[in-house]
């Protein structure tokens, strides 16, 4: 009965869809390849009436590196490539052993050393460091010294003693209370003013740290969750059999919470690499921020669509990534067991 | 074992309150260096800047607090439309994504996915680029009779009053600047994504027994929808749906990137001018927390009341 009703009215609804899907896809598809102009002037482009992809063909380096020197952006598109590497290889639950910290120690100190120069490599100052490399350090470097100060803030929020519970309780209210363009703000402006008179201190740093202490008050919240699913018996055995709180926390309850919880983890992190676009408040120069400014070049007036188009595929293509690895992690651990964590 | 317990805490706090004594003494000679005290007593000045957006009456004249308290308004605003609309959309987004119909699902999924999987900030600064690269008033685009769309903003009619070109601008009718509008439908567009998946999340929770019965008692599809299923859905969507309204108002601080004047963007400039950033930042946290908090505890009462039995 329902489907030879239904039948007419779905023919219909699909014939809908198709029209809109043609009338907002033929004129995209025609501005973005058939009239759009690869390379040439902006008077070329000017005359056109597709996608100037020139214009971002002209600015690509500035996208991805912002001002960082030319003769020195192997160093950053490196350091780029071994933190997209980091990322790669900690999706595989076969490599959550011990080693992978000190992967990411490695890794991170390496991306730093190419970004930063020193020791062979010649110094270039962070000022002049923008684009690509920016938004992936700010999101690994964020999600990777957020996470064990994450566990420390929900360990120290289910603590039996007072002043860790109420301390650490404040410090995820808040945090988590505020947006995230607050908390750089309070380290732009606020955290200056309290170093002895005269010392200064890195902009890139101070929103570093702001990204690590969001991104830990949200893991902190994602660890909580998971340590509350653990029945509190697993702890109790653990103190019978002689082990002290620590201990107990360390080999038996956390190894369990956390891997209820890595699905959440990727949720956050997805969100977290899309946030840190934020910094362009205090004026820092991520990939979305070079992208801003390089539509704002008086020679190229009129593309701006082109170039947040072009990062927008980025992030597109970096989020979807990202969640579908997550919908794939929550299915493996719920069907398998995995590699058992050490 | 209580001894060694009160001792480590009393250790640690003593450690915490040496570090903060440092920071606290660093600040006050850094102050005393710029020659700004601490107090809140500038909040009284004239705050000597324009604001392009003023909901309630200001002028320069008027002293940082008025200002603040435009921006405040000028947050709340935002806020209140994004909820509205966001939820509006965020429904309808969800349920079709839970079609029978594939072309309908698919496209409904392909836009939330869209929407998801890019930075609101690049939603934010893309529209409000584009709305300031469309055509003057003059040519403004008419989508809908009485609807006006150019770079001035968008012009709605209101009841009573439509508006109509003049000159070179519109008369009648409400104005939304093209910054409120960038950002009304920036933050809509973002959390419409969140909450369609929120609401199709819910309804597939429901039972589908329950849509079962309904059918057999001869309801059609949308009544089993309207008085079966929503009704149950809503329970579980209400605390996640309070979270959305929080983080969309946390969000609306995004103003500050595409100069619309929010609480944030006004905090900042009397920062930035006054010299006074700690107590602009507490005002900041102040705000935000109350906020939130406000909001967690009027969606509490709602979730009370849906979850009381017979409502």
């Amino acid at each position: 009965m329902r489907r030879s009703v239904s039948s007419p009215i779905d023919a219909a609804l699909t014939a809908l869809v198709g029209v809109v899907v043609a009338l907002v896809g033929i004129p995209l598809i025609r501005w973005a390849f058939l009239d759009a102009v690869w390379t040439g002037s902006a008077a070329a482009c000017r005359a056109a009436d597709g996608a100037c992809w020139a214009f971002v063909r002209q600015k690509l380096e500035f996208i991805l590196f912002g001002l960082y020197p030319p003769a020195e952006r192997w160093r950053a598109a490196l350091a780029a490539t071994l933190l997209v590497a980091l990322v790669i290889l900690t999706t595989s639950p076969r490599a959550w052993r011990r080693w992978l910290l000190a992967a990411w120690g490695v890794g991170l100190a390496g991306a730093l050393w190419l970004m930063h120069g020193g020791v062979g490599l010649a110094p270039v100052s962070t000022r002049l460091w923008g684009g690509l490399p920016i938004t992936l350090m700010l999101t690994a470097v964020g999600l990777a010294l957020g996470f064990p100060l994450a566990v420390l803030l929900a360990l120290g929020r289910r603590s039996t003693h007072r002043v860790p519970r109420v301390v650490c309780t404040a410090v995820v209210e808040v945090v988590r209370g505020v947006p995230l363009i607050a908390v750089l703000y309070i380290a732009a402006l606020v955290v200056p003013l309290t170093l002895p008179p005269g010392a200064e201190i890195d902009k890139l740093f101070l929103a570093q740290g702001a990204v690590v202490v969001f991104a830990a008050a949200y893991l902190a919240e994602a660890v909580r969750a998971g340590l509350q699913m653990i029945p509190r018996g697993q702890r109790d055995v653990a103190l019978a059999l002689g082990l002290r709180t620590w201990q107990a926390n360390r080999l038996v309850v956390l190894p369990q919470a956390l891997r209820i919880v890595v699905p959440s983890f990727v949720s956050i992190a997805v969100g977290f690499f899309q946030d840190t676009s934020l910094v362009v408040i205090i004026g820092l120069f991520d990939l979305l921020n070079t992208a801003r400014v390089s539509a704002q070049d008086p020679q190229w007036l009129g593309f701006h669509t082109e170039a947040f188009v072009f990062v927008g595929l980025i992030y597109f293509v970096g989020s979807t990534l990202m969640s579908q690895y997550g919908l794939w992690l929550e299915r493996h651990l719920a069907t398998s067991e995995g590699v058992r964590p050490h | 074992m209580r001894l060694r317990s009160a001792a480590l805490q009393g250790l640690g706090l003593g450690l915490a309150a040496a570090v903060l004594w440092w920071l606290a003494r660093n600040t006050a000679a850094t102050l005393e260096q710029n020659g700004i005290g601490l107090g809140f007593a500038f909040l009284r000045q004239s705050a000597g800047f324009d604001i392009g957006e003023t909901p309630i009456a200001y002028s320069p004249a008027d002293s940082f607090l008025r200002a603040i308290a435009v921006g405040l308004v000028n947050t709340l605003r935002v806020s209140a439309v994004g909820w509205v609309l966001s939820i509006a959309l965020g429904f309808v987004l969800g349920i079709l994504r839970l079609a029978d119909n594939p072309a309908v699902r698919g496209l409904a999924r392909g836009v939330v996915e869209l929407v998801r999987n890019v930075p609101l900030l690049l939603l934010l600064l893309f529209l409000a680029a584009t709305m300031t690269a469309l055509p003057p008033a003059r040519e403004a685009f008419e989508p809908i009779p009485g609807v006006f769309i150019s770079n001035r903003g968008l012009v709605l009619p209101t009841f009573g009053s439509v508006p109509r070109l003049e000159g070179f601008n519109f008369v009648g009718g409400i104005t939304l600047s093209p910054e409120l509008t960038a950002l009304v439908a920036a933050l809509t567009l973002h959390h419409a994504a969140h909450i369609s998946e929120v609401v199709r999340g819910a309804i597939l929770g429901v039972s589908p027994r329950q849509r079962d019965a309904a059918h057999a008692l001869g309801l059609s599809r949308a009544q089993t929808l309207r008085f079966v299923v929503v009704p149950q859905a809503l329970r579980a969507m209400v605390p996640l749906l309070a979270t959305n309204c929080v983080s969309l108002t946390k969000n609306s601080s995004l103003a500050v990137a595409i100069g619309f004047p929010d609480v944030v963007s006004i905090l900042n400039t009397t920062a930035n001018q006054t010299g006074h950033a700690i107590e602009t930042m507490l005002i900041m946290i102040a705000v935000y927390l109350t906020l939130s908090i406000a909001v967690a505890a009027g969606m509490n009462a709602y979730n009370q009341r849906v979850l009381r039995p017979g409502v």
